[in-house]
């Protein structure tokens, strides 16, 4: 295996590799294209961007989602944007400018080499969308508008309202509808993947149940594709989708794709506070609402509970006696901060008892200023729509009193580990998009999702799995009627039988959210040894408690709700100890990692460059051992490797 | 609060479905209809150990399935008919934007599916809306390959007509129009893709075909006609008006009449 795990970066100057890369990969010509076929699971943007794309070139495409129609993948619920270096705001930004805010912003955990590609194919994915019809949003004089987002001082983020990641996402399946129409793509909605199959060596297939009739289904094909998303569902509580999992990631993690920093997870500063007990899902506001919104907590403590006793409103505070407290800390980048600096900065001021509501743990984000000073209708065409869904939530309208929000998981860093080409360690399995970990390090900006996304499956991965097929079109169909098909189906068979044969008490997500607290106490925003060792002992008793006493009701030919969640729970105890141990390992504070033992006197994050500059990938060692940890040692030869500053 | 919640049951696409009702206590008024639904499930999975239940009937049918994802509505999965209203009793919501505190304590809710002959029932509130994806295909995009586009600046759009096309883009393909129209037509739907791409100067070369191919898919997949009642305008969650079935209409004749 080692010999795979090498990120095989082109040499030469750093804008030169993407293109010397493109030039050394080997074709295939579009004879032979038509005799090679691909999966595609997942159809978020970037499963949707590169099965369009390689149904383009000719290839033979299927993709699968395990919602109704590709349409509804989770890349749908992005609201604020998308970068490119366009400099169309002429505020001097350039490719080099969106790759250095990248490094930056990740905390120095992600490679140059793929960083400084996503920068330079950014401008790219803008001109393919304007093409495809996506209405973003124009100046008067019919040119695209712009703003500013998180962790960065130009204006370089493109937005469609606050539903950017909606027009990207149909933008993306339409393209995806017209290879379906043409006949290059065939689409398996309803279908989750449930293995990888490997066939000597490299990926071959998968193993997919049908959701409708729950049969389990076999595919072919010469290359695999994972375009999943993320994993922060661990948690429970997140603002992912309620069906979006990290089960996908975790069979191709238990095949022997590797890992890589599993502990990286987002957690998004401006999200709607817990309301309470019965609570399943929270609601993202935006961060480009920190463009104009202005965050705040009360300087006393007895308005602030007052506030709790709700005798007073917050619009009644007077200016003097509000803490804008990052504007306060960080001067120079205010209240747009990078999203683990400002999710931190929330929870210090919420744990030294200045929280706005009942529990405790909310502070204000105010639009009073910006109302003020561009008017009510400017203001509702930048975030009308945030502000009437934070108003059909909370029934509190933030035009007349300030939003409040908390912290709260929301995408993670981490995935399975790629090399250059976005090959994972099992050959002719690659993953793109939220579900390998390539390009965000430590932390990922805000409006960087969808270019990621898109520029994995747009532009990136298109070319790229062309190397590796380009060895292949001799070989005829994967055979699935073959011995490690019939071995893959009866795992995940004797999967599913065992879930119904333990009848026990527990349902599914009562487990889950259990799961899911035990991850946020130690494995979320601030993060000790004590605690990462006790979370790695509690999930393993959990799990145990799981196998023991779950019920899943029903059988397994049939549409079954609840099976679905226990098969992807099961992945989530995986996930969940992986990430507890790459936490425990990572003794550094760095992007959204922060451990407590590693911080600056004045409470800021403290990385450690010497013993901590690789990316940590983790390989399955079977269930009865512990993952074995490889290093790949991050080589910063471009640019000065600095602490992360925002406050000058 | 409690209530008492009427829900369709329905095994599969070929069963017949029933009504059963279920009380369910202790709900959060701050809590979304979905969530009440999360919990109802627990106590039928939970239920289904206990004898009493399986007496009362309970435990046959098991945990209610519908279809839901982002609950932030924008993914357009949730599709409840409550109490006669595609998405229930407030304006322009999807049902899980929909809470708690718009019923009355102790009100009886009666929950179905979207009924449409064009969405045929999967299991109790689920329906198969592949429907909508097959009117896509049909056309609903423009055919620019990946890497042909030009600098996007070069293509300049009017500041209230990229507005105008943002309006109709925001259909979140929920179904909600079929299953409100009395006539389960899908025109609303259709419109506010054709309109979108209608409205812009990248979408103009295929207006034509787009329209045409995309009507009679429509019609061939069983949808019914529009009668201007307009009332899917007014359950649609995104507020997408019937002014666009007027666009859609004209873009229709046009491609007609140049037959």
């Amino acid at each position: 295996m080692a010999d795979k795990f090498i990120s095989k970066i082109p040499d030469g100057p750093l804008e030169k590799k993407w293109t010397k890369r493109k030039s050394d990969i080997h074709l295939v010509s579009p004879n032979n294209k038509r005799k090679l076929e691909i999966i595609v699971v997942g159809t978020g943007l970037g499963g949707a961007s590169a099965a369009a794309s390689l149904g383009e070139l000719g290839y033979n495409v299927k993709i699968f989602c395990i919602s109704d129609s590709p349409r509804r993948a989770h890349s749908i619920a992005a609201q604020g944007g998308i970068n490119a270096a366009k400099n169309y705001q002429n505020d001097n930004d350039s490719i080099y400018r969106l790759f250095y805010d990248t490094i930056k912003g990740g905390d120095y955990r992600s490679r140059e080499a793929n960083v400084y590609r996503l920068a330079e194919v950014s401008a790219a994915i803008i001109d393919q969308c304007v093409a495809q019809g996506i209405p973003f949003a124009r100046e008067y004089g019919g040119y695209l508008a712009n703003r500013s987002f998180g962790g960065v001082q130009v204006s370089r983020t493109f937005y469609a309202r606050g539903q950017t990641g909606q027009q990207l996402l149909l933008g993306a399946y339409a393209s995806l509808n017209k290879e379906i129409a043409a006949g290059t793509v065939k689409a398996y909605p309803r279908h989750e993947m449930l293995d990888l199959v490997i066939i000597n060596g490299e990926a071959k297939g998968i193993i997919a149940r049908n959701l409708v009739t729950g049969q389990l289904e076999r595919f072919g094909a010469h290359a695999v594709v994972i375009a999943t998303g993320g994993y922060g569902n661990t948690y429970f509580l997140s603002t992912n989708a309620m069906n979006s999992n990290g089960s996908a990631a975790v069979q191709c993690y238990k095949k022997g794709a590797y890992f890589g920093n599993p502990c990286f997870a987002q957690i998004h500063p401006t999200c709607i506070p817990v309301h309470g007990e019965q609570q399943c899902k929270l609601t993202l506001m935006s961060e480009s609402l920190r463009n104009d919104g202005r965050i705040w907590v009360p300087k006393k403590k007895e308005d602030v509970e007052k506030l709790r006793k709700h005798t007073i409103k917050a619009s009644q505070i007077p200016e003097e006696d509000r803490d804008y407290y990052l504007e306060r800390r960080y001067p120079a980048f205010g209240n747009l901060v990078p999203r683990d600096v400002a999710s931190r900065a929330a929870k210090e001021r919420c744990d030294a008892g200045f929280g706005v509501n009942e529990t405790g743990k909310a502070v204000f984000l105010d639009f009073a200023d910006a109302i003020n000073r561009l008017g009510h209708q400017r203001v509702a065409e930048r975030y009308g729509n945030l502000f009437d869904m934070y108003e059909k939530i909370t029934a509190s309208s933030p035009w007349e009193e300030p939003m409040m929000i908390y912290p709260a998981i929301h995408y993670t860093m981490g995935g399975i580990w790629v090399d250059y080409d976005l090959q994972t360690t099992i050959p002719g399995l690659y993953a793109i998009g939220e579900a390998n970990f390539s390009d965000h390090g430590g932390n990922r900006l805000g409006a960087s999702a969808l270019m990621q996304g898109l520029a994995d499956g747009y532009f990136i991965l298109p070319v790229t799995i062309g190397d590796y097929l380009s060895k292949k079109f001799a070989e005829p169909k994967t055979d699935v009627t073959c011995k490690e098909f019939d071995l893959a189906e009866k795992t995940v068979q004797e999967r599913i039988d065992k879930f119904f044969s333990i009848n026990g008490t527990k349902t599914v997500d009562s487990i889950h959210k259990r799961l899911g607290n035990i991850m946020w106490d130690n494995v979320g925003m601030a993060r000790d040894e004590a605690g990462l060792k006790k979370a790695i002992k509690e999930i393993a008793e959990l799990k145990k408690e799981f196998y023991e006493d779950v019920k899943v009701p029903g059988s397994q030919f049939e549409f079954n709700q609840e099976l679905e969640k226990a098969l992807r729970l099961e992945d989530f105890f995986v996930i969940g100890d992986l990430m507890a141990r790459d936490a425990l390992n990572r003794n550094e504070s760095c992007g959204g990692h922060f451990r407590i033992e590693s911080q600056t006197e004045e409470g800021e994050a403290k990385r450690d460059d010497k013993n901590f500059m690789y990316v940590a990938a983790w390989e399955y060692k079977g269930e009865a051992n512990d993952p074995e940890l490889h290093k790949e040692p991050l080589n910063y030869e471009f640019i000065e490797v600095k602490t992360r500053n925002y406050k000058d | 609060m409690e209530f008492n919640l009427k829900i369709w049951r329905q095994k599969n696409a070929k069963a017949k479905g029933h009504f059963e009702t279920y009380h369910i206590s202790g709900i959060e008024e701050d809590a979304s209809f979905l969530e009440m639904l999360d919990i109802l499930n627990e106590q039928l999975i939970r239920e289904g150990n206990d004898p009493v239940a399986v007496e009362r009937g309970c435990q046959s049918s098991g945990p209610v399935s519908f279809d839901h994802d982002c609950r932030e509505g924008i993914c357009g999965a949730c599709s409840l008919y409550i109490d006669g209203r595609a998405h229930g009793p407030d304006d322009h919501v999807t049902t899980c934007q929909l809470f708690m505190r718009h019923f009355k304590d102790g009100a009886t809710i009666t929950v179905e599916p979207w009924r449409s002959a064009a969405f045929p029932v999967i299991k109790d509130l689920v329906v198969d809306r592949t429907a909508f994806d097959k009117i896509l295909q049909a056309g609903g995009f423009i055919s620019v390959r990946t890497g042909a586009a030009q600098d996007a600046n070069n293509i300049l759009i009017p500041h209230d007509k990229a507005e105008e096309s943002m309006d109709a883009a925001a259909c979140v393909g929920c179904g909600a129009c079929v299953a409100t129209c009395k006539n389960g037509s899908a025109m609303l739907f259709v419109a506010a893709r054709v309109s979108s791409l209608a409205l812009l100067p990248q979408g103009r070369p295929e207006a034509k075909r787009r329209a045409k191919a995309m009507v009679a898919k429509m019609d061939e997949l069983g949808f019914g006609s529009c009668t201007n009642t307009r009332a899917c305008e007014l359950e649609c969650p995104k507020g997408i008006t019937v002014a666009h079935i007027a666009r859609l209409n004209r873009e229709f004749l046009k491609a007609k009449f140049s037959d």
